[in-house]
């Protein structure tokens, strides 16, 4: 029997919460979120690595500046200098058509808002367009727009049918792509205005109308931009209402004579459709041709990407 | 005199805002009432049969698209349990594999990450909800389904079941990866905003009383965020029903329900859900009863998509509490 007393349990006092300490099942979930974290960052840098070396090895000047055409093997048709006018007409179409709906929409939600079950409707009114699949807009819009009080958008074909396809048709519907986002963004960068801003601008004695006009719209124009963008980014990136709404002619097929309004009344393609087309799930089945379309693609989409990053940015330094 | 002026033209300003916004509502009307209008002589014809099984569904539309010239003798009669289950089937998967990744990632990225890897890790998942879905199916058709059609799927499996379909590689099991990778993007970003939005003093009474960083982020974020889970599945399902772009590139766009007593095979079988039906049938719309049935699928994409911006919207409405907008 010794006599030394047994010394008192040592409380041992946990320095810092380290990952070794934690139970096994704790440190697996830890473990787990990494391989997430960084696996997505791996398929993301693939993805982008992949496309890259297969579009520097297929793109070249010459596919870029020269329209597509009918011809018997790859040497034979032509580049795809149309549907990169064509993506640049339809993102353009699109965000004119949804830019005022949007911000005009934001702006009443925010700033009058009534009747109250009106503006609530409306807003899940757009939460809904947002839902709703392109591919069912599109074929939505070839519905309305084979109308005849429509035919000024397209072109009536020879039977006296109206045909629905146009740029016009296609950027109407996809304005409807872009609405909810450029919607949101702008609702929230007016949501952010300090209420002292607009209560300022009211004891100069301006109007409610020119108060938005002159103070709100002003402030909020970054989150307008940033809206804009992110819905340039993903009309550029749609494909089935250009499938379905545009007819994805190989070239810009021009109805009548005027100069811009012909163009916008015709079909054309964009370089989604003209990927889709070309991939082996198309009928041109020209894979490289397809790499080197896809690759401008998404260098359009990266450098709108990037554009968002700068704007936000440049906001947060300007109001810090 | 000049006052009344500046208060007419205010309430004008008012009033076609007003007008505007309610366009929205107008469009959505009209493209219930336009799409089921349309689409209502194929629903009729066939009843409640139309969502049921029996026959091929692909001899089917091709039958429709033959219909002879005379309204009186159009052929509407569709069975299309295939393409309803492989969207259910395409969609579950994915929105569940969804969860899971998303809300790890999330975790990652509010909790775990170093600011360096945030400062990566952000942008880069904004990138991928950013390539547009043409891409994924052309990486989708030319990598992944020949790999998966020459390496993955042996000469014996395919021989196997080649009286009853084709395996190529197009398959459920690409289709689901791809569909997976395009919407986690979305739900990591509505789910790491609302984690932010957890209080502090939460996640620091939780420290206080001894919980380790892992445990904090699972009892008290995760679980009070998980109205923004159910939130951003819905809105993840809602892009998954309607993605056909995609799909119609790598499912193999077959009207074939893959069978999951198959075992492995079942991940190899070929599909075709009702989006990529649409894109695959586009050139078929002026054919009256072909277009009309290819209209009614498309109405039921606009059901369930109606369907999912409720319940996303119901889903959403406790987040409020914590001043989350999503």
């Amino acid at each position: 029997m010794s006599t030394a007393l047994k010394p008192p349990n040592v409380v041992h006092r946990r320095g810092k919460d380290t990952i070794k300490s934690w139970p096994l099942a704790d440190r697996m979930a830890y473990y787990a979120c990494w391989a997430v974290g960084i696996g997505l960052c791996f398929i993301a840098g693939t993805l982008i690595l992949f496309m890259l070396s297969k579009g520097l090895k297929y793109v070249s000047l010459d596919l870029i500046f020269s329209n597509p055409a009918v011809g018997a093997d790859q040497s034979q048709t032509g580049g795809f200098l149309a549907p990169i006018l064509g993506t640049f007409i339809l993102t353009l179409v699109g965000t004119l058509i949804a830019l005022p709906l949007g911000v005009g929409t934001a702006i009443w939600i925010v700033e009058y808002g009534r009747p109250t079950r009106l503006a609530r409707a409306v807003e899940s009114g757009i939460e809904v367009v947002a839902g709703t699949p392109s591919i069912v807009l599109g074929i939505f819009g070839l519905l309305l727009f084979s109308n005849g009080i429509f035919a000024f958008m397209s072109f009536t074909a020879l039977g006296g049918a109206v045909v629905g396809r146009s740029f016009l048709t296609a950027g109407a519907m996809m304005s409807l792509i872009a609405l909810p986002l450029i919607f949101t963004t702008t609702r929230e960068a007016l949501q952010q205005v300090p209420a002292q801003v607009r209560e300022a601008s009211y004891a100069l004695g301006k109007t409610k109308w020119s108060t938005i006009r002159k103070v709100l719209i002003p402030t909020a124009r970054p989150g307008i931009l940033t809206g804009t963008a992110l819905g340039m980014g993903r009309i550029a990136g749609d494909t089935a209402i250009v499938v379905i709404l545009l007819g994805a002619t190989l070239q810009l097929e021009k109805v009548g004579s005027a100069p811009i309004v012909s163009t916008l009344r015709g079909t054309g393609s964009t370089l989604t459709s003209y990927v889709y087309n070309n991939s082996p799930a198309g009928e041109g089945n020209a894979p490289q041709k397809a790499y080197a379309a896809a690759f401008v693609l998404l260098i359009l989409v990266l450098v709108l990407n990037f554009g968002i990053d700068l704007i936000a940015r440049r906001s947060k330094k300007e109001t810090v | 005199m000049n006052e009344s002026a500046a208060a007419r033209s205010e309430r004008r300003a008012e009033r076609s805002l007003g007008a505007l916004s309610s366009l929205v509502l107008v469009l959505i009307a009209a493209m219930c009432t336009f799409v089921l209008l349309k689409a209502w002589p194929s629903f009729s014809h066939n009843g409640p049969m139309w969502f049921g099984w029996g026959g091929n569904v692909d001899d089917q539309l091709t039958a429709i698209f033959n219909s002879p010239a005379n309204p009186a003798k159009w052929d509407y009669t569709i069975r299309t349990w295939p393409i309803l289950y492989a969207t259910a089937l395409v969609t579950i998967i994915s929105v569940g594999i969804g969860i899971v990744v998303s809300t790890l990632a999330a975790v990652f990225i509010v909790e775990f990450a170093p600011d360096s890897a945030k400062r990566v890790v952000s942008p880069v998942i904004r990138l991928l909800a950013a390539v547009p879905s043409v891409i994924y199916g052309l990486i989708g058709i030319l990598v992944l389904v020949p790999f998966v059609g020459n390496h993955l799927i042996s000469e014996g499996r395919k021989n196997a079941v080649t009286f009853v379909v084709q395996l190529s590689g197009a398959s459920l099991g690409v289709a689901v990866v791809i569909l997976t990778i395009m919407i986690t993007p979305i739900m990591v970003a509505i789910i790491a905003d609302a984690f932010r939005a957890v209080p502090n003093g939460w996640k620091e009474g939780a420290i206080a009383l001894g919980a380790n960083r892992w445990r904090v982020m699972w009892t008290v974020v995760v679980r009070s965020a998980r109205p923004a889970i159910i939130a951003a599945a819905v809105i993840a399902a809602a892009r998954a029903i309607g993605e056909g772009i995609m799909l119609a590139m790598v499912s193999g766009s077959v009207g074939f329900a893959p069978n999951p007593m198959d075992g492995i095979t079942f991940v190899f079988e070929p599909m075709r859900p009702y989006a990529a039906t649409i894109v695959d049938n586009a050139e078929g719309l002026s054919v009256k009863p072909f277009g009309q049935t290819i209209y009614a699928m498309a109405a039921v994409l606009l059901f369930a998509s109606l369907m999912l911006s409720l319940g996303g919207n119901l889903a959403k409405r406790p987040l409020r509490k914590y001043g989350v907008r999503l």
